[in-house]
């Protein structure tokens, strides 16, 4: 057989085949920059004179110990998922969305304006267009400071911030205005959150007595859809191609600032959806503080999953689960939450800056994989 | 290659043993109740800190005084959760106390409504408490609890009254919501009572923690010549602060006693007691009611209580009319509008 | 609406707006210098939380609010040593880490606070100081010249820095190592070195304007005192076009509006509150995309700098 042609078998069998120890081996560094905050978190517990043991089985017991805990982790996990993913798809373009904050109360807002102002319609309308009303809200939100990047070179970091504020400000002036709850006003307590939406645009709980919705179903299935997007349709193509090389698609007649736009917007959108599943799953009426900080905690989930969709699922998962963890931690031995909030800031750094351990090890690996060719050849 | 892998397995096995270890740890244990005489445990979920001279601090310091007068920690347990402004957190505290055998859980933020309604049918010989607001739900085991912020404003405001002799008083406020703005509605009644033609003006920051901003709210309303002040929320240390600062002007306060935190300007502060409150839900239980009533906080029912500070020197006719409004307001001859 | 042109209006607001500036320009410039060599630190707002709680809670046991201002900058100082080590040498995502910072500052401020002090209180801050003469004049003196002393070193800090990144040898370089590092790292300049520096002196700043929060301006410490104004102060750079005169004029549009907006509350002209506070942000947006053709980024920001590679 003539050499080019095996050659040409073994690449393709490669790029086939999933190089599954290339994929353990980023998996597993989110996992140990996380131990290896744990253990500074340990020496910090030791100086608060807490047994370190104690508080971090109190984590784990958290998430484990009870079917609310497990739950909860899980409810958790579904924001974090949709901003995260949102986040992927901006990080793909080489846009980075601090404006997830901002999108989620577009997207909560659009949700309880759409189900109060259509009250009378039965779930199975109800339920998937308040979900495209968020999502359509919150990309708006996205769109804005992609229009000033794309239009304006305005750049993405600043204009997101200032949109982030606009955003919170406009919910405080709706939902104490116009949206508030008419049943506060006649009681007097003139509570900050809006009336509680009518049942048919409630989210299905999966397990009574829990928060757990189908919204996290939604989640895990847009994982999917994202991942086939950006992998399997040009447009994603195109927003990945972006993403790596600019002036590269640039010069291949690719319109760059219309993708990067267009990924805020799409960023927007599901930042919009996870305000959705917290106001029509969780809290069934949009209140203060509907965020949770979601928009920033997002971003890190999106970090630990490796940017990639697929690991975004494991991802958001786990940091679900720090988050209830810290809670239950705070009330088993007194430590205050703000100790997880400190070593999450530490794994970020730490996962970020190991990435040039990942890159050396795929300079190594592709040495080797150069090697293996040509000894393929040779035999 | 190889010293990755070796380190691969290294860290894997550290993976391995700190979650065994982890998990092998004893859990936190429940406590269990006293041998002899029954210890009453209660837990309490709050929006901020114990620490914030506002809200929360009111219930947590009103717990802390009936923990006392019972006799201390076995003859009362308290467990809390601060800083739950996320309501899913905080109902996964309250369910997990109320699992863990807690007689009395103590939802304490307005939010928690809806979760309070679903954990209680989960838990019927578990007795909730939930404020502020005036709901129980029709459920036995829940009682309700607000406070009618609107009537210390209304002494407040004819005390400022009073006392002002640029005739511009100042309110700093955070969000035009809940008992900041019963409370700030009694004060402006209390003034015009005195003098119709007063000027109160009033700034809202749009938000319960941004003290910078709340500072800089009150050192404008100074700067315009306002020589008191007033305010609701934790962050309303910030406007003490610019008191403080200008050395002259005057503070009235709302929901915690905040005289120590300006000894020599703090005029007075409407306390929240909640003292009278607690003791009537922990007496109860004893009678097997757990629940279905409203507490409204009141200068009548004593669960409001006007507390003078001792390092500002008051004028005996300025206190005679403030004790005069409390008076008239406990007797319903002056109605107050929240 | 006539309220608003009295005296003592317009003087409350200019006032005001200068205190108000002050821990934006700290954090800006200091930010500027920072990204003029090529590195993005988004953690300024972390950096300034730790700053603004070590030099309250060392002017809480001690007395000493300068011992506290030293102690700010030292641990923007480590800050700042870490955000290098990550995102230089490291050659980490800048934007992430910066994320990743600002999540440990935040954390570890409030973990110190609330283990360490507990309770909100005040303490006995910078106090206003009027200067000789330049003080005493009418109207001018009051409203520029009777503010505490970090208000005037925050201004100081404008031609200061104006003159350093322009005039100076250091400042040519962090410049060209922001523009082409390569190029300069052909000609001899230690790349690393220069970000190390900008980077650490950025980071000093923030600490610095986290201390003039908690000792100046407000003279307490609560968690999360700073509520974003980092994030604010990053937008600023871009807006100043990374020249100190442009953060200067950003730095006072904002706290101006911000000013404006109280006195209109305080004066009880009818604006929903909400909406005023807006204003500063919509307005900044607005500018922005009045002056961006104009602006220039340094065209090596935001990338990391590995020599052959780039």
């Amino acid at each position: 057989m003539p050499p080019e042609s095996s050659v040409d078998a073994t690449k393709q069998k490669r790029r086939a085949s999933i190089d599954w120890s290339d994929v353990g081996f980023r998996a597993a560094l989110p996992v140990l920059a996380m131990l290896a905050a744990l253990l500074i978190g340990a020496v910090v517990l030791l100086l608060l004179k807490v047994n370190p043991f104690e508080a971090y089985a109190a984590i784990f017991n958290g998430v484990f110990g009870s079917m609310t805990g497990f739950t909860q982790s899980l409810v958790k996990a579904t924001p974090l998922l949709l901003v995260g993913l949102g986040i992927c798809i901006a990080f793909r373009a080489s846009v980075i969305n601090i404006g997830a904050e901002g999108q989620i109360v577009l997207g909560a807002l659009g949700a309880t304006a759409w189900a109060l102002g259509f009250k009378t319609w039965p779930a199975w309308l109800l339920v998937p267009t308040t979900l495209l009303a968020s999502f359509v809200s919150g990309a708006f939100w996205g769109f804005i400071p992609g229009v000033l990047k794309a239009r304006f070179r305005v750049n993405e970091i600043l204009s997101t911030v200032m949109m982030n504020a606009i955003a919170l400000q406009l919910m405080n002036m709706l939902v104490r205005g116009p949206l508030i709850d008419q049943a506060g006003v006649a009681a007097g307590t003139y509570l900050a959150q809006s009336e509680r939406l009518p049942q048919a645009a409630w989210l299905q709980r999966l397990i009574p007595q829990t928060l757990l919705t189908s919204g996290a179903i939604l989640a895990v299935v847009l994982a999917f859809v994202v991942y086939l997007f950006l992998w399997r349709t040009t447009i994603g193509f195109r927003i990945r191609a972006v993403g790596l090389n600019p002036d590269a698609s640039r010069y291949a007649g690719v319109n760059v600032a219309l993708y990067q736009a267009l990924s805020l917007t799409l960023a927007g959108g599901f930042a919009g959806l996870a305000g959705a599943v917290e106001v029509m799953g969780v809290h069934h009426r949009l209140l203060e503080g509907i965020t949770s900080g979601y928009g920033f905690s997002g971003i890190v989930a999106a970090l630990f999953g490796g940017l990639h969709p697929l690991g975004l699922i494991p991802a958001a998962w786990l940091f679900g689960s720090l988050l209830v963890g810290a809670d239950k931690m705070q009330r088993a031995v007194q430590v205050p939450s703000a100790l997880i909030d400190m070593l999450l800031g530490l794994v970020v750094l730490f996962v970020v800056g190991s990435a040039f351990i990942s890159k050396r090890w795929a300079v190594r690996r592709s040495i080797a994989n150069a090697k293996a060719a040509s000894e393929e050849v040779k035999a | 290659m190889k010293m990755q892998s070796k380190l691969m397995v290294m860290f894997s096995v550290l993976i391995v043993a700190v979650m065994l270890l982890s998990a092998c740890a004893p859990a936190a244990t429940p406590a269990a109740p006293a041998a002899a005489a029954k210890v009453i445990r209660v837990a309490v979920v709050m929006p901020s800190a114990t620490t914030d001279m506002a809200f929360s601090q009111s219930m947590y310091s009103a717990l802390l005084s009936v923990q006392k007068e019972m006799g201390g920690e076995t003859a009362m347990e308290i467990k809390y959760s601060e800083n739950m402004f996320k309501v899913p957190d905080a109902a996964a505290a309250l369910r997990d106390y109320a699992t863990q055998g807690f007689d009395v859980v103590i939802a304490h933020g307005s939010q928690y409504g809806s979760s309070v309604e679903e954990i209680a049918k989960d838990f019927p010989k578990t007795t909730f408490a939930w404020g502020t607001d005036v709901n129980t739900f029709g459920q036995p085991n829940i009682y309700a609890y607000t406070a009618a912020a609107e009537e210390g404003g209304y002494v407040n405001g004819v005390l400022a009254a009073k006392l002002s002799q640029s005739k511009q008083i100042g309110v700093t406020g955070p969000v035009e919501v809940g008992d900041a703005k019963t409370y700030i509605s009694g004060f402006v009644q209390g003034v015009a009572s005195v003098d119709p033609g007063m000027k109160v003006n009033k700034t809202w920051t749009g938000s319960f923690s941004d003290v910078a901003l709340m500072t800089e709210a009150a050192k404008t309303h100074i700067a315009n010549g306002a020589d008191i002040l007033t305010g609701s929320s934790q962050s309303v240390v910030g406007s003490i602060g610019a008191a403080k600062d200008n050395g002259k002007v005057l503070w009235f306060g709302t929901q915690s006693d905040q005289a120590t935190l300006a000894p020599t300007l703090v005029v007075a502060s409407q306390v929240y007691d909640w003292t009278g409150m607690i003791k009537e839900i922990i007496a109860s239980r004893t009678t097997g009611t757990l629940g279905g009533k409203t507490y409204i906080l009141q200068l009548k029912n004593d669960g409001l209580k006007i507390a003078y500070n001792s390092g500002y020197s008051l004028p005996a006719d300025v206190k005679a009319a403030g004790d005069k409004a409390i008076e008239d307001i406990k007797s319903g001859a002056v109605k107050v509008t929240p | 609406m006539m309220q608003i042109f009295t005296q003592t209006v317009m003087m409350g607001i200019l006032i005001s707006a200068i205190r108000l500036a002050t821990p934006y320009l700290f954090a800006a410039i200091g930010e500027a210098f920072a990204q003029s060599s090529g590195v993005v630190n988004l953690g300024v707002d972390g950096i300034m939380l730790v700053g603004a709680f070590i030099a309250f809670y060392i002017t809480l046991i001690t007395g000493n609010v300068w011992l506290g201002v030293l102690g700010a900058a030292v641990s923007g100082l480590l800050m700042g040593l870490l955000m290098s080590f990550i995102s230089v040498t490291l050659k980490a995502e800048q934007g992430i880490s910066g994320i990743g910072l600002y999540m440990f500052g935040l954390g570890l401020s409030s973990l110190l606070f609330k283990v360490l002090v507990g309770t909100v209180q005040t303490v006995e801050g910078f106090q206003p100081i009027k200067l000789p003469i330049l003080g005493d004049i009418p109207i001018i003196g009051e409203i520029f010249f009777q503010h505490s002393l970090p208000v005037y070193a925050a201004f100081l800090l404008v031609p200061l820095a104006w003159w350093f990144l322009d005039k100076t040898t250091w400042g040519l370089k962090i410049k060209a190592v922001g523009q082409n590092p390569a190029a300069a790292d052909s000609l001899g300049v230690n790349v690393d070195q220069v970000r190390y520096f900008s980077v650490c002196v950025g980071a000093v700043l923030a600490g610095l304007a986290g201390a003039s929060l908690s000792t100046a301006l407000v003279n307490l410490f609560q968690e999360n005192l700073t509520a974003g104004l980092g994030f604010i102060a990053v937008a600023l750079v871009y807006f100043g076009g990374w020249r100190p005169l442009g953060i200067l004029t950003g730095a006072l549009l904002f706290s101006t509006v911000n000013a404006f907006q109280l006195w209109m509350q305080v004066l009880g002209v009818n604006i929903p509150s909400d909406v005023a506070i807006m204003l500063p942000y919509l307005l900044t947006i607005a500018a922005l995309v009045a002056v961006t053709n104009r602006v220039r980024a340094p065209a090596a920001l935001n990338k990391p700098f590995e020599r052959g590679e780039n």
